[in-house]
């Protein structure tokens, strides 16, 4: 049994920044849980105190049931992936492998079997002699992994592992981590903030933002229930779609539903949910009107922008690296989409809604 | 990517460097083609005349079992030295190496010997550890320790020894600072986490990490133990007792401003640039190449 279990974990650095505010969440047996979250959030922070790299605070880690805040790295049974390999730079690819098998006394042909079936699995066999420095990033990176493998731990931990390799290889080594991690079995906690690799290597998504945890859950779960508007934003791409509604916005968008009441909120629709159309949407869907103005071909699909037609509202200027409010987008499937400049009419079906609260902070369900 | 500078005047990049080339030719080069020359003549005892005797300066010197003994005296000199102020001061640099509080001004406190100038720190030491007045000579004889740097010649070594590696430790206390700070902190993480206690961490990862900082250190140690030691032993024990602390350099002094024996002198001077020489492409060509990752 190797579950990874916090219990209201806490953490403030010596200098009094509070990077973690009270985590719980549990990892079973085997599973594959991926922290995602933007820069600064407390991923590392979290995943490094799991390692025994980061004291504990405050609260309780327990590894395979045994609190494990007193227990040093190295007796946790854990091992870890960094974001820049940290491989020894002196040694050869071998040894890098051998390192921590040595360390613990581990007898020579056990040592030499263990290396060579990693570096078989991880197609590094003719590498073996060479030095770190004498390899590329996605062998460095592949050799972390071994190095990682040989010790055949209870919980696997990765920082960003994938951070520093081209988007091409980072996809390959993506199914590749997913597939070794299905094959050993081993408990895996996974730290990142590519959105797009949290959906696809978790059995078990964390989404924190300022230290705290936002939502837990499986991935299409939270994909398909977001539990904040910031969930929302930050799982998927492009960003949900967000639209500050009033009181009688609401209640004319939810007639006839048990959130038709709520006093001001956000309606959020992705943007895959958005359908090109020329007739108002069924009753209780939603229908926009929209001004194109600009679009995105990316050849299976294509990205329209539109703002929102509101009559006698001028266009106000977005702040960099958000939409402008009333900004809406809409994912196209294929290359087929209107001009920039026409007026256009989407519309999505009411199952696919979701309404939050004003401050973003919790979703309204039926 | 190549930087050019672009000069109006063709003359002006010349006058530019022309003052540092000035130094050089005049305090280096000039003085070290004279050792040269000076090596190839021979002085009577008086000064009145000279002859040139091409090698016979060299082969009389490398006769002698005295020049012997003192190239031995000046590597085994140079080794202590070395050794010991590299060895302590890498213990200093581990221990500052850590995120303590005060460790900013330990760090500083540690830098000070280094401006110390040689003679001083040989007066220092030397008032330390006097027979009669020193503070620390009479803890030790309290102990129960003939202690007499004057009349022991092994007390002399170890006096000057001290002396002169502490003086280096600051030196070798910086580089070895920076060169722990340039280890990624996740490599020792890893290698905690790969079951490597503190000490197996030292030797296994920190300390061959830090092998092109210790081979850079040794051969800047061993002629700074070769030369600038020449203050040191100057001022504490003048090369005595019994030639015990006669040094390469302090010889060349001996034999030629107090012995007069001009040609030889110069002829030990020029082996030992020869020996710097060596050293410093040692540094380049070997270690240089080797040592780093
Ligand atoms: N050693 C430290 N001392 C003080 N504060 C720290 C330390 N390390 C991290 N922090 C702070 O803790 C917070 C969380 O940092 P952390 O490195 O865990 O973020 P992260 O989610 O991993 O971000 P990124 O995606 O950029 O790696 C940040 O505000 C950071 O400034
Ligand atoms: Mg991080």
């Amino acid at each position: 049994m190797s579950n990874v279990t916090l219990r209201n974990v806490r953490k403030t650095y010596p200098g009094g920044v509070e990077a973690i505010k009270g985590i719980d969440f549990a990892v079973d047996d085997g599973q594959f849980c991926v922290l995602v979250g933007p820069s600064g959030c407390g991923k590392s922070t979290l995943l490094r105190m799991v390692a025994g790299l980061e004291t504990i605070t405050k609260g309780e880690i327990d590894i395979g049931g045994r609190v494990v805040n007193d227990i040093e790295p190295a007796d946790r049974d854990i091992a870890m992936v960094f974001q820049n390999y940290a491989l020894y730079p002196h040694m050869s690819v071998y040894n890098n492998m051998a390192y921590g098998l040595r360390n613990r006394g581990m007898p020579k042909p056990e040592i030499d079997t263990r290396v060579r079936e990693a570096a078989r699995i991880l197609e590094i066999g003719a590498l073996l002699e060479r030095k770190p420095r004498q390899l590329s990033g996605g062998q460095r990176q592949r050799v972390a992994m071994g190095r990682a493998i040989v010790r055949q731990p209870k919980v696997f931990l990765f920082d960003e592992p994938l951070s520093n390799l081209d988007a091409k290889l980072r996809i390959a080594m993506r199914v590749e981590i997913r597939k070794l991690q299905r094959r050993l079995n081993t408990t895996s906690i996974y730290v990142t903030h590519d959105q797009l690799e949290a959906m696809t290597l978790a059995d078990i998504l964390v989404v924190m933002n300022g230290g705290m945890v936002e939502q837990i859950g499986n991935p299409l779960e939270v994909y398909r229930k977001p539990a904040s508007t910031f969930v929302a934003s930050f799982i998927g791409a492009p960003p949900m779609n967000l639209i500050t509604l009033d009181a009688d916005e609401i209640r004319a968008q939810f007639s006839g539903d048990a959130r038709a009441n709520t006093e001001a909120g956000i309606l959020g629709i992705r943007p895959e949910d958005l359908l090109i159309s020329t007739e108002a949407a069924a009753s209780g869907g939603l229908s926009l009107d929209l001004v194109v103005d600009a679009i995105e071909r990316v050849g299976a699909e294509t990205f329209v922008y539109g703002a929102r037609a509101r009559h006698g509202e001028p266009a106000i200027s977005a702040r960099p690296g958000e939409l402008p409010p009333g900004e809406v987008i809409v994912r196209v499937p294929g290359q087929n989409a209107p001009a920039v400049g026409e007026r256009i009419m989407v519309t999505a079906p009411r199952e696919r809604l979701h309404l939050f609260s004003a401050d973003g902070r919790r979703r309204i369900d039926l | 990517m190549q930087k050019q500078s672009v000069f109006h005047s063709p003359l002006l990049p010349f006058l530019l460097i022309a003052p540092q080339v000035g130094i050089v030719l005049v305090f280096f080069y000039w003085p070290a083609l004279q050792a040269v020359w000076q090596s190839f003549l021979l002085q009577d005892a008086f000064g009145l005349s000279t002859t040139f005797v091409a090698f016979e300066n060299y082969a009389e010197l490398l006769q002698q079992p005295e020049y012997f003994n003192a190239i031995v005296r000046t590597f085994a000199f140079s080794a202590l030295i070395a050794g010991s102020s590299l060895s302590f001061a890498l213990l200093l640099a581990v221990m500052a190496d850590k995120p303590l509080r005060g460790v900013g001004l330990y760090r500083t406190l540690l830098i000070w010997p280094y401006a110390v100038a040689p003679a001083v720190a040989g007066v220092l030491w030397m008032f330390m550890l006097h027979p009669s007045l020193g503070v620390l000579a009479r803890g030790l004889r309290n102990m129960g320790l003939d202690w007499n740097p004057l009349l022991n010649g092994n007390h002399a070594v170890i006096l000057v020894v001290l002396a002169a590696a502490w003086k280096q430790i600051s030196y070798n206390f910086l580089f070895f600072l920076a060169g722990l700070q340039s280890i990624p902190k996740s490599v020792l993480e890893a290698a905690a986490i790969d079951g490597a206690g503190p000490m197996r961490r030292f030797w296994t990862v920190t300390f061959p990490l830090l092998t092109p900082t210790i081979f850079f250190l040794i051969v800047v140690n061993i002629v700074y133990a070769f030369f600038d030691t020449f203050g040191i032993i100057d001022a504490m024990t003048g090369g005595g007792p019994a030639k015990s602390t006669e040094t390469l350099v302090y010889k060349v002094y001996l034999d030629g401003l107090l012995g007069g024996n001009l040609g030889s002198s110069a002829a030990q001077s020029v082996l030992l640039m020869v020996i710097v020489i060596g050293l410093t492409a040692i540094q380049f060509r070997y270690v240089e190449r080797k040592v780093t990752y």
